[in-house]
């Protein structure tokens, strides 16, 4: 079984800050890590790899850069490592994202592909179910359980808002991870060595030959028109005094608020 | 559109490189470079101190293949059912809808699956002048496949210039594939969405880098303009009961799916209603120090009809299941009021929860973060004040 596995170098968005003056985004010193949930989606891969002995591909389009999470990628299992890196995917949205990826998968083949269930950058969620459609397979989101996998299907639990729903499919198949599917685990030694001689491959639009208007900017529905700070909480208020004090005026708050 | 760096004028300073919040301005030769990863975030520009960077040509989706704009008219939203019974955000959606179908003077339809004519009546009543209604019980179970097939024909079939979906595990998982289907643009997770002054562009503003920042999603040149809408955000439609409306029922095609739905479990806590349908949560963190917290927060949140959240500390500990977990690997929340209890606010929680309407918050810690983003803070011990306030809040129930 060949599976990929679409990864993402993000900022690590705790720490990017807006400064509200000047409205530009603030980050000296944020590190670039892997996207968490791409972390479960890998962890998925290897699980599967070692109990059936799979090929596990990773691939992430980005800069010349994000070699460095494929190596991490490499270090904790990964066979093959694929770079999609070319100026002409720039300004990509979900869209444009979701066909860029899907045409390099295609080439790579595949007979499941695992993304996390999104990107702590963006959150859209929207790449994922975006890629199965260009590859015209069925895609499961939000796995958190993974109960039987074979070539041709798999059952497993898909995390809904007011529960969750056992679903069957067959393969081919995209499946996005949600993190209480597993525990990523941490980069062997071994691993570590293999990652450091392990050959990138680098996929350039060269190679797959996307048409400009469907790729990049140029193919991308959706354009960000600026960024603001989100509101502040203007009106704060600290409740003084001895507990049985602060209790009644917590108790007027919430009766004010129709809450008793 | 393309941003790029003048080379004339730039000077090495290095200023703009931590600016750009995907790593996408690096030094070459001396001068700044944009590569490609820049997302035209447009955060560089303002940053430059000699004006270097600059923002060149049109905007996106400029593809050959134009679209006539104009063919598309009326607001379209997908009304969301489990187990046949409409969910909130279909009554929110219908509210937003009909909100920007009078700004535009359009119609307003909703999309209905797996449900029955007496829910298709009752979009009717919450504003929708049209209900194109799939009440085939293979649709009952959501299921991504023929979803994606009956939202995407009535789309095409109808053209409508703006389509709204809740941002829920069911919006989230099939819009993007509907959207992909049509070539059309869709903006996640929106929590607000104005028409453009002059257009009939729909300026969508979402959240995003966990809540930190705020971005306004324009699509101009291409139609449908889709998007998912918060749960919880946006005010429903006015309700009445004599309106009358036209449904029109659409036939599944294919009866045969590559996915299929063995059951549904629903949630097997006893944390009370939904984390994101919830308009009361009572969250612990690490300062409820065991499993007795979580069941003083539970008695305080059956008093006030809340659910139990919690903080990831909390359920690490395994006080609380990670259904309830609030926050940057949980569920990202906005009820309209958010009870705080021991959680000192690590961002990572902030960002699942700071866009609450209402934020009371206790701690021990006067300097604890959550109090920085709290409309009511109390600092005090919360095994102190929460049985005191269940106390009082019982007497005040049985006065009545």
């Amino acid at each position: 079984m060949n599976i990929t596995v679409c990864i993402k170098q993000v900022p690590d968005t705790s720490e990017v800050r807006i400064n509200p003056e000047t409205n530009t985004l603030i980050r000296d010193g944020v590190p670039s890590i892997i996207n968490p949930y791409d972390l479960h989606a890998l962890e998925a891969a290897l699980s599967i790899k070692d109990a059936t002995g799979a090929n596990v591909s990773v691939l992430t389009m980005g800069p010349p850069q994000a070699d460095s999470a494929l190596k991490e990628a490499v270090a904790m299992g990964a066979d093959d490592a694929y770079l999609l890196t070319d100026r002409a995917f720039a300004g990509s949205d979900t869209w444009a994202t979701a066909n860029t990826l899907a045409t390099a998968i295609r080439k790579i083949g595949f007979d499941l592909i695992l993304c996390g269930k999104q990107a702590i950058d963006g959150d859209t969620a929207q790449v994922g179910p975006g890629i199965a459609e260009f590859l015209s397979i069925p895609h499961i989101a939000y796995v958190s359980k993974i109960d039987t996998i074979t070539e041709e299907c798999v059952r497993v639990h898909r995390l809904m808002d007011d529960g969750y729903d056992v679903v069957e499919s067959s393969t081919p198949l995209l499946m996005t991870i949600v993190k209480e599917l597993n525990s990523p685990r941490l980069p062997s030694l071994k691993g570590k060595i293999r990652a450091k001689k392990a050959e990138i491959k680098k996929i350039s639009n060269s190679d797959i030959e996307i048409k400009e208007n469907d790729t990049g900017l140029p193919g991308s529905p959706t354009q960000v028109k600026n960024i603001f700070a989100p509101e502040s909480k203007k009106d704060r208020k600290t409740i003084e005094g001895p507990p049985p004090d602060q209790v009644s005026q917590l108790v007027d708050i919430l009766r004010s608020l129709k809450c008793i | 559109m393309n941003i790029r760096v003048d080379k004339d004028v730039c000077t090495g300073c290095e200023t703009c490189v931590t600016s750009c919040p995907y790593d996408s301005i690096i030094m070459e030769d001396g001068f700044a470079f944009i590569n490609e990863y820049c997302q035209l975030c447009r955060a560089c520009l303002s940053i430059c101190p000699e004006g270097a960077i600059k923002e060149e040509g049109s905007g996106a989706g400029t593809s050959s293949e134009s679209v006539d704009l104009d063919r598309y008219r009326g607001v379209l939203i997908f009304a969301e059912q489990r187990k046949g019974t409409l969910s909130h955000v279909s009554m929110e959606l219908l509210g937003a809808g009909r909100r920007l179908a009078n700004k535009l003077n359009t119609t307003l339809h909703a999309a209905l699956l797996g449900a029955d004519n007496n829910e298709a009546e009752e979009l009717v009543r919450w504003g929708a002048d049209k209900v194109f209604l799939c009440n085939d019980s293979l649709v009952r179970d959501f299921n991504d496949e023929p979803y994606t097939d009956l939202l995407s024909r009535i789309i095409d079939s109808n053209k409508p210039e703006i389509v709204l979906a809740g941002a829920t595990a069911i919006g989230r998982s099939f819009l993007p594939r509907v959207a992909v289907r049509l070539r059309a643009g869709l903006t996640a997770d929106c929590t607000s969405l104005e028409i453009e002054e002059g257009t009939r562009n729909l300026m969508q503003v979402r959240p995003a880098f966990g809540g930190n920042i705020m971005a306004t999603i324009v699509c101009p040149d291409r139609r449908p303009q889709m998007a998912t809408v918060r749960p919880r955000v946006m005010k429903k439609g006015e309700y009445d009961k004599n309106r009358k409306g036209e449904i029109v029922d659409i036939p599944l095609q294919a009866k045969t799916f590559k996915t299929s739905v063995i059951e549904n479990i629903g949630d097997v806590s006893e944390c009370g209603p939904g984390l994101q349908e919830a308009e009361i949560i009572v969250a612990g963190g690490r300062g409820m120090g065991g499993p007795k917290g979580y069941a003083m927060l539970k008695e305080l949140s059956e008093a006030i009809n809340g659910t139990v959240g919690a903080s990831r500390a909390a359920v690490d500990e395994g006080w609380i299941p990670y259904s309830q977990q609030v926050g940057q690997t949980g569920k990202t929340v906005c009820p309209k009021i958010y009870i705080a209890c021991g959680i000192s606010g690590a961002v990572q929680h902030l960002v699942g929860m700071q866009s609450s309407d209402m934020i009371i918050a206790i701690n021990k810690n006067p300097d604890a973060p959550i109090f920085n983003i709290s409309n009511y803070g109390i600092v005090g011990d919360i095994h102190e004040i929460v049985p005191l306030l269940i106390r009082r809040i019982e007497e005040e129930r049985s006065r009545k």
